[in-house]
């Protein structure tokens, strides 16, 4: 039973055959060298694909003896080549990974880090604290006529406050065009188109003539509120102020008021705020002013004063800014240099 | 208003030992917050000294100094070098010993000088903060001062005194004074309290003449409403002001001048009551009041010679006018210092006028401030009689019956109370008696009625007008604390609206793309706004500042442009050299050739009618939301394994479609051209035909006029109309699964026609089943004709219904490319 050229198929030759092969893949080091050893040992011209070919001349009834020592060869060394086939593929790959590492502190960065303007950050998140409370946030211009920024305000032009404020006026100055010195104009438009209940805070810009310093700045923000119903009292405007102290400052949070004047409102308060978190310590803090809206701004509005009353109050966000953030200058905010911003991230 | 606490003391009962502290907080609580405290800040030995002989001695400096032998009460005199000159021997002085501290501070010690050793120093009142005076040293018969040797000079000169000062609201004029405030001190912390003004018993002089000839009343109120006259004669000129009266007008921030000036001061201040001394020797006859007249002149006391308004109240004599009424008195008449005949006035003048006077002219003066707020009209006549009693006291002058008393004031109305109301609107509970107490305290007159009280206001309370400002008092007097804490339940509300939600989201979206908000001032010069808010040049039509606080900065910006670029400036400056700012703010965009502005306002007490309203509605130039952005320097910094890339075009127009993309706006970008834009690197941002606007470089060579790099990329949009745009309910393409063929394809065509138009053309061509094209390169060079250009796209196609075969992608393809083709010679590149 041989074959030309072909050994006999006996089980020491394919077991020979075989432990050759299974030896020349273990040998193989890289999967280069394993491939070679592949098609020494498990190509065409391997011995055992040559023992395989010469099956068909095995005499038919040792046929089946000399097939199954064959295949069970060949199923030894396929099994050894995939065993060391994965082997190399793993340890290569751990090489490659080895070799891909890098120092991830030193990894370039093609994102570019941005931020909010703090002060924009503090009007949000202080009017998000009234709509969480069901009211609105009204706007209004910045360049506004001298009637709603001053006589629907009970402050007519010969009004002792009126000329306190230091506003600019737009030229020609009998045009009666100023820069609001206050978001309050915001309030009497609201008080004359919206519908009555009505509860609404107005942030924005306002302008006051006084040179740039550590604590002024003519161009600023306030929030203003104004909420007119049936019934309100100076408590709930405590309360309103209280609860927004709290969002801001913390549960501790308390609101002071002290009797002040405001030409707006009857009575008027000057309202301190206890800042349980301030760095150095809880401190009573000035933040602003408050009151019930005076009866006259009332009937600028067209209201019956007797028969709605409401609270009104207001705030500087640079002020707040600075004494909630522990900050000396005010010019930092209005310079507009990145580094200051930027420590703020978006969140404030 | 400042307050010594020895004055407020006379009316008041304050506990000895009371502090600057203790004062502020009593006075806080009824309403007046703290501004400052004054005080002398002197500490001694500060003693009583007698010269007992001095020798001149002329120093090599050309000066000539004092060796004084002092008697400050002790076995032996002292030594002192001094300067001045104008002593005598037997004078008695002040002497500060060693140890002493003056103000300065300036600490006093034992001292070799000119060759002697100086055992203290002989004070000037200037040294120790009593005035200006440092002509010569303090005399204490200068002060009518003759005290024992040796005696604490500290409490005899009054500066061991101190004073508080506090901010007095407009409504409180009547705080102007130590009566007021002293009226206050009670109230907070109910002391016993001694109206002044009823220290002294008004007289009925009578005889000089005052005639009321106002014809120009203001708002229907005649000028004056009370004037109260009295001659004092026989006053001695060389009377000083004592010593006690010298500190507290130093330490209520008033200069001492002279007897007769700083008696007139002092009861100003004690009584709120601005009064006037005329020397009566210089009056002719009697008063006549009127308006002035346009462009008259008149010369006040400060020597300046002001023009007159029409509106301005004058005091005539009959050689013309003595006084501009409640706001200072005229040269002509002024007391000198050979006065001995004074006539002695006070008044009450319509506040109104008074500040317009003083607002005019400028000439908030002491008085004027007093009259804007409202003077008791019950005063003047108290004011006079206290003058005159202080001038007998201290001037030896003798008042007699020359004068007048005119009174035509109108009391105080009554307020109608309704029982209840204080506790509706404050919200905390009043008993009846607290109400009726509180009012009653305040000096009201309160009377039961059927439905409350009627409570009439006292006279130096005019702001108490109406049932709101009784109420404030009645908490006020218990005190705020009493107020509870109570949330009020708003109706439930809309959230914001979508522009104030898409403004924000505008702003975040582009902070979390890198950019820093920056917020300008929008104060600029016009040249910045011709050159920004206009993409053409030939000026833009902005809003001008009457009064700005930078001449150069007067105009109102139109642009967001210029203060984006003062700032990278400013960073720049502090060698921040990669910048990427935006800011979110309103411009002011008057309309060209437009008038903006309303005639005389209507009341503030009514609602104006809906014509009226609509007309201030719209006195207001347009004022759109704009976001504008600019970038300098690198966008990404080289780092290991990654070089630079420079901010350029692409960042300006990355943030606007970016915005655009977001806001869910679309908008176009087209090809264009600004004035301050490089000519080949501006973009214009169009919704549909309107542009709303500009992405660009800045034009390299205003880049360097503005120490900028030459490269800095630009952006500005009307936020509001990009927000106008953006979609409301986006109704999205269904999301095709089946498998997508893709072709890539390059074009020939012309370098000047824009990718852009080429993709829109590809678009059009390809049909519906493309599903997205992206430009992909765009090659000049080799292969390429010279003026042409090869624009690379990669083209995805899709079915709805069934797997796109290679053929029909092509066929697609080939369609679009002979749209391109015929439209502008584009040629398939193979």
């Amino acid at each position: 039973m041989t074959v030309s050229g072909t050994p006999a198929i006996t089980e020491t030759a394919i077991s020979q055959a075989a432990d050759a092969a299974i030896a020349a893949f273990s040998a193989a080091t890289t999967v280069a060298e394993l491939r070679l050893a592949r098609a020494a040992h498990a190509g065409e011209q391997s011995p055992l694909a040559q023992f395989n070919a010469s099956l068909k001349s095995v005499a038919p009834e040792d046929r089946a003896t000399a097939g199954k020592l064959v295949g069970q060869g060949r199923a030894r060394v396929a099994e050894a080549l995939s065993a060391r086939e994965a082997e190399l593929a793993v340890a290569e790959e751990n090489a490659r990974l080895a070799a891909e590492a890098v120092d991830v502190t030193a990894v370039p960065s093609r994102w570019r880090t941005g931020s909010r303007h703090p002060l924009s950050l503090l009007m949000e998140h202080m009017g998000d604290v009234f709509v969480a409370m069901g009211w609105e946030v009204a706007e209004g211009p910045e360049l506004e006529n001298e009637w709603f920024n001053f006589d629907s305000l009970n402050m007519d032009e010969d009004h002792p406050a009126r000329s306190e404020q230091d506003t600019f006026f737009i030229d020609p100055v009998d045009a009666h065009l100023v820069l609001r010195t206050q978001t309050s104009p915001v309030q009497i438009r609201s008080l004359l188109t919206r519908e009555l209940p009505l509860y609404v805070v107005s942030p924005g810009k306002v302008f006051r003539k006084d040179e740039l310093d550590a604590t002024h700045t003519p161009v600023f923000h306030q929030i203003e509120g104004i909420a007119i119903d049936r019934g309100l009292t100076m408590a709930n405007l405590r309360g309103t102020l209280e609860h927004l102290a709290r969002a801001m400052f913390g549960e501790e949070a308390q609101i002071r008021l002290r009797p002040n004047y405001f030409p707006f409102t009857e009575p008027s308060a000057e309202m301190d705020v206890w800042q349980p978190n301030a760095k150095g310590g809880a401190r009573w803090v000035e933040w602003g002013g408050c009151g019930m809206v005076n009866r006259n701004v009332l009937r600028a509005a067209g209201i019956d004063p007797d028969e709605y009353q409401g609270f009104a109050f207001g705030m500087g966000i640079e002020r707040t800014l600075q004494f909630r953030n522990d900050m000396n200058d005010m010019r930092d905010m209005v310079e507009g240099d990145i580094r200051f911003s930027q420590q703020f991230g978006m969140v404030v | 208003m400042r307050v010594p606490i020895s004055w407020l003391r006379e009316f008041v009962a304050i506990p000895e030992d009371v502090t600057f502290e203790q004062v502020h907080a009593a006075l806080v609580k009824v309403g007046f917050e703290e501004e400052d405290v004054h005080s002398f800040d002197v500490t001694g030995p500060v003693v009583v000294g007698k010269v007992l002989e001095f020798t001149p001695e002329p120093q090599s400096n050309g000066k000539t100094i004092n060796w004084v032998q002092v008697d400050v009460g002790e076995d032996a005199p002292r030594g002192i070098v001094c300067g001045a000159h104008n002593f005598a021997v037997g004078d008695k002085v002040v002497v500060s010993l060693p140890g002493a501290v003056l103000p300065g501070p300036f600490p006093i010690a034992a001292r070799k000088t000119y060759g002697h050793v100086s055992d203290g120093m002989m004070a000037s009142a200037r040294e120790l903060g009593l005035g200006d005076e440092h002509d010569g040293i303090l005399l204490l018969k200068n002060l009518g001062l003759d005290p024992e040797v040796g005696a604490d000079a500290i409490p005899l000169l009054g500066i061991d005194d101190f004073a508080v000062e506090i901010n007095v609201t407009p409504d409180r004029g009547y705080a102007f004074s130590i009566r007021g405030v002293a009226r206050e001190y009670a109230h907070s912390t109910g002391a016993a309290f001694r109206d002044p003004a009823d220290a002294v018993t008004p007289s009925d002089a009578h005889g000089f003449s005052v005639t009321v000839a106002d014809e120009a009343p203001i708002r229907g109120n005649i000028g004056v409403s009370v004037f109260m006259a009295r001659a004092v004669r026989g006053i001695d000129p060389t009377r000083p002001t004592p010593a006690w009266m010298v500190s507290r007008l130093t330490l209520a921030g008033i200069r001492s001048i002279s007897l007769v000036v700083d008696i007139s001061n002092y009861v100003m201040l004690e009584l709120g009551q601005p009064n006037h001394t005329y020397d009566l020797d210089k009056l002719r006859g009697g008063f006549t009041i009127r308006r002035a007249k346009a462009g008259e002149k008149f010369e006040t006391l400060d020597g300046q010679v002001r023009t007159l308004s029409p509106e301005d109240l004058l005091i005539d004599d009959e050689s013309g006018p003595v006084g501009l009424a409640g706001v200072m008195g005229g040269a002509s008449t002024e007391i000198s210092d050979s006065t001995t005949n004074v006539l002695v006035e006070a008044a009450n003048w319509d506040p109104v006028t008074i500040a317009r006077t003083a607002r005019r002219h400028k000439l908030w003066s002491e008085a004027a401030r007093r009259y804007e707020r409202g003077v008791d009209p019950k005063v003047p006549a108290v004011g006079v009689a206290r003058v005159v009693q202080l001038l007998e006291e201290l001037g030896g002058g003798t008042g007699d019956d020359l004068g007048i008393v005119l009174d035509n004031s109108v009391p105080p109305s009554a307020i109608e109370l309704p029982d209840g109301y204080v506790t509706s609107l404050i919200g905390a509970e009043f008993s009846a008696d607290e109400v009726t107490d509180s009012l009653q305290e305040i000096g009201t007159t309160v009377v039961a009625s059927d439905s409350g009280w009627t409570v009439t206001p006292p006279t130096w309370r005019p702001d108490l007008t109406d049932r709101a400002t009784l109420a404030e008092e009645v908490a006020r007097i218990v005190g705020y604390d009493r107020i509870p804490s109570v949330l009020p339940v708003a109706p439930p509300g809309r959230g914001l609206t979508r522009e104030q939600r898409l403004r924000r989201l505008a702003s975040s979206s582009l902070a979390a793309g890198g950019l820093t908000e920056v917020l300008a001032y929008p104060f600029l010069a016009q040249a910045s706004n011709d050159q920004f808010g206009s993409p053409e040049t030939g000026g833009v039509a902005a809003m001008k500042i009457a009064n700005p606080l930078d001449p150069d900065a007067a105009w109102l910006r139109t642009s967001l442009l210029p203060g984006l670029i003062a700032i990278a400036r400013r960073n720049l400056s502090r060698g921040l050299t990669d910048l990427s700012l935006y800011e979110v703010g309103t411009v002011f965009r008057p309309v060209a050739g437009h008038t903006y502005g309303s005639g005389p306002l209507p009341a503030g007490d009514q609602r104006p009618s809906a014509e009226v309203l609509e007309g201030l509605r719209a006195s207001i130039p347009p004022q759109p939301w704009h976001v504008g952005a600019l970038f300098l320097g690198d966008a990404v910094t080289k780092q290991p394994g990654q070089p630079s890339v420079s901010h350029g075009l692409s960042d300006a127009l990355g943030a606007a479609q970016h915005l655009a993309t977001v806001l869910a706006s679309p908008i176009t970008i087209t090809t264009g051209s600004h004035q301050a834009m490089h000519p080949g690197r501006t973009a214009e941002l169009r919704s549909g035909d309107r542009v709303i606007g500009y992405a660009g470089e800045l034009l390299p060579s205003l880049a360097a006029d503005l120490d900028l790099p030459r490269v800095v990329a630009v952006l500005e949009l009307d936020l509001d109309a990009l927000i106008a745009l953006s979609i409301t309910e986006v109704t999205p393409s269904p999301i095709l699964g089946l498998p997508a063929a893709t072709q890539d394809l390059s074009l020939v065509v012309s370098s000047t026609v824009s990718a852009g138009d080429v993709l829109a053309l590809l678009v059009e061509g390809a049909g519906e089943l493309l599903e997205k094209v992206t430009l992909v390169d765009d090659y000049r060079g080799a292969g390429v004709p010279d003026g042409s250009k090869s624009l690379t796209f990669a083209l995805r196609f899709r079915a709805a219904d069934r797997t796109l075969t290679q053929a029909e992608a092509t066929e697609a393809k080939n369609a679009a490319v002979a749209v391109a083709a015929a439209r502008v010679g584009a040629i398939l590149r193979e």
